[in-house]
């Protein structure tokens, strides 16, 4: 067992530990802000494969975020008003069960991401963060201005969706849900980066170039990693959705975008369960720095600041450095 | 004549908009970083300007402390975190300079509040002008468009006709040799980002005075004048100027027209929502296209 598999087993254990213990002594709220956390982890996680693994800096995950969030709550609220969603070419009706919902989130947000991936693809370096950042932007101002679904208001759903089997009310039971999936997405991609598709897509982060002449194209290796990051991100803006039980154009917003992006960071980029700890972090110090002062992101911006400049590899790479072999 | 209006709106928000990108433009072409944190100089002026113009009642002060301030405030931002950066990947950059917006949007909203402050224009530039043709149009928005075309005009004398502008120019086709040559490399990049700064700066302090100072009030502007940036190419002024009229003018007109346009084939309401959506859109398609023709930009040498 390497260090960082150590690290990473600790981090995990950590996140569901403190959920456990917070149960246990009766703390609702702790344990909603672990499942804050774990969803956060969980859009990361699919950052984390298109910036740290591609390394393709997208300043528009919550494009995918946001909407997968809103396929959630515009389906609970068909469900709850009982109209269709669409009517033509086939009837769509509105569900309010977890296990319908999330494929629909992933296939609508990984749809998105073919079509943002597949355009954006073609530019790289700084052209690629500020294309990604304008479509995002695109879908933001439909999404504000767009009243069928609550436009700038955002869209409220009264009840959270149902999962068989379990009471997703009780904050701990949908901790469960959460954890359960974040730990799947970790393993769908300790998978595929084992295997020749990852370890193609990390030669082509490495150097095009080299991958290309050994007759890899990382125009399409790259279009997928971006499409199944869009797809985790997605399922991860559905569960936020539920978790508030409220979408708004915020989650589409580009500091959304931002605040993925540093659970990345924060953790260590790169790093399977880097963004776990970088989104524990995060809603940590919101917590901790936001009882101190009202304009904690003050202090944010600065602890970020210092790492960026001091600690590039973020929190596991403090802990567990990697051997240079370049 | 309602044309003819909006057609003047778009160069007025062409204008503002080319002011934002020209900065950006030249930190990507000169030093190859990606500057989030323009949208907070942006701020800083507008901010600069209300607060100068609100002490002492004249908002030719404002106007000059905005861009005083502004320039002040990129020169501090790079001596003190952004010359640290230029060797990192555009990662870093991405994430530093998001900390820095942070920094300067909690921090600007410690010292005003988060009420947004108005401007109130001096006699001699508010009220309106008749245009030939019998239009009536708001004279500040001329006086806009004037001071960017001036802007402009300036900028490509100063990049193509001083030592500043071949210094600026060399810097961007090979920082090592002019490094060389005895260019004291380090000072043009703060000149450059502070110039940039500047300007972003007087871009906020005019808007300001035509919307509100509010905190935040960058982060849109910046996001647009990406768009510019990519449809007029990385480094190029003038990618930048025709790339910033270009998105004014489709954007202003698209809101303009669009909704009614719309109306003339389905119901009013529905022509009203979908318009307004569709026109949102407008710009960034206008990217899209531009992406799929011509990748590096309109004007742009290279991609990347």
């Amino acid at each position: 067992m390497t260090r960082e598999t150590l690290v990473n087993l600790v981090i995990l254990a950590a996140l569901i530990g403190t959920a456990l213990v917070a149960q246990a002594l009766g703390e609702g709220f702790v344990v909603t802000l672990a499942t804050k956390a774990a969803i956060f982890a969980l859009a990361g996680v699919g950052l984390n494969l298109a910036l740290g693994f591609g390394g393709m800096v997208s300043l528009g995950h919550a494009a995918f975020f946001g909407i997968g969030g809103y396929v959630c709550a515009i389906l609970a609220s068909h469900a709850a008003s009982g109209q269709p969603v669409a009517v033509l070419p086939f009837t769509i009706a509105g569900t309010n069960e977890m296990p319908a919902i999330w494929p629909v989130a992933m296939a609508v947000s990984g749809l998105a991401a073919g079509l943002i991936g597949a355009l954006s693809l073609r530019t790289t370096g700084v052209y690629f963060i500020m294309v990604t950042l304008a479509f995002a932007q695109m879908i933001y101002y439909f999404a504000v201005s767009w009243p069928r679904y609550g436009g700038d208001d955002g869209l409220s759903f009264y009840v959270r969706n149902s999962f068989p089997g379990l009471n997703t009310f009780d904050p701990i039971q949908y901790f469960a849900i959460c954890a359960t999936l974040l730990v799947l997405a970790l393993g769908v991609c300790a998978l595929i980066l084992r295997a020749r598709f990852g370890l193609a897509l990390e030669g082509a982060r490495q150097n095009p170039a080299r991958a290309q002449a050994l007759g890899i194209r990382p125009y399409g290796l790259r279009l997928t990693a971006f499409v199944l990051s869009g797809m985790i991100v997605g399922l991860a803006g559905a569960l936020y959705a539920d978790l508030n039980r409220f979408v708004s154009p915020a989650m589409l917003s580009w500091h959304m975008s931002g605040e993925i992006m540093v659970f990345v960071i924060l953790g260590g980029v790169g790093r399977l369960c880097g963004p776990v700890a970088g989104a524990a972090i995060y809603i940590l110090l919101e917590h901790l720095l936001g009882g101190v002062s009202d304009y904690w992101q003050v202090l944010l911006g600065l602890l970020l600041l210092g790492i960026v400049l001091f600690a590039p590899g973020g929190l596991v790479g403090l802990i567990a450095p990697r051997r240079r072999h370049v | 004549m309602l044309l003819a209006e909006q057609a003047l709106n778009g160069l007025q928000y062409g204008m503002m908009l080319f002011l934002m990108a020209a900065g950006l433009t030249l930190v990507f072409g000169v030093m190859g970083l990606i500057n989030l944190a323009h949208g907070a100089l942006y701020m800083v002026g507008a901010f600069a300007c209300a607060a100068v113009a609100g002490a002492t009642g004249s908002f030719w002060l404002g106007l000059g402390a905005s861009l005083a301030a502004a320039a002040a405030a990129g020169a501090l931002v790079e001596l003190a975190v952004i010359r640290r950066l230029y060797a990192r990947d555009h990662l870093d950059q991405v994430l530093a300079t998001f900390a820095l917006i942070l920094v300067f949007s909690e921090g600007t909203r410690w010292l005003f509040g988060a009420f947004p402050l108005y401007l109130t224009l001096p006699p001699a530039l508010s009220g309106a002008v008749t245009l030939p043709g019998g239009l009536q149009y708001p004279l500040f928005r001329l006086v806009i468009i004037g001071l960017g075309g001036a802007v402009a005009l300036g900028l490509f004398w100063l990049i193509g006709r001083t030592r500043l502008g071949i210094r600026i120019r060399a810097g961007e086709a090979d920082r090592e040799m002019i490094g060389a040559l005895g260019v004291d490399i380090a000072r043009l990049y703060t000149i450059v980002f502070a110039l940039g700064a500047g300007l972003a700066g007087l871009a906020g302090a005019l808007v300001g005075t035509i919307q509100s100072v509010q905190v935040g009030m960058g982060e849109p502007v910046l996001i647009l004048a990406f768009v510019v940036i990519v449809i007029g190419g990385i480094g190029s002024i003038k990618g930048a100027l025709v790339g910033a009229l270009m998105v004014g003018m489709t954007d202003t007109l698209g809101k303009a027209l669009l909704p009614g346009l719309l109306a003339r084939v389905t119901d009013a309401a529905s022509a009203n929502a979908v318009g307004s959506a569709l026109a949102s859109m407008l710009i960034y398609i206008l990217m899209a296209a531009v992406l799929i023709v011509r990748p590096q930009g309109l004007f742009g040498v290279r991609a990347g």
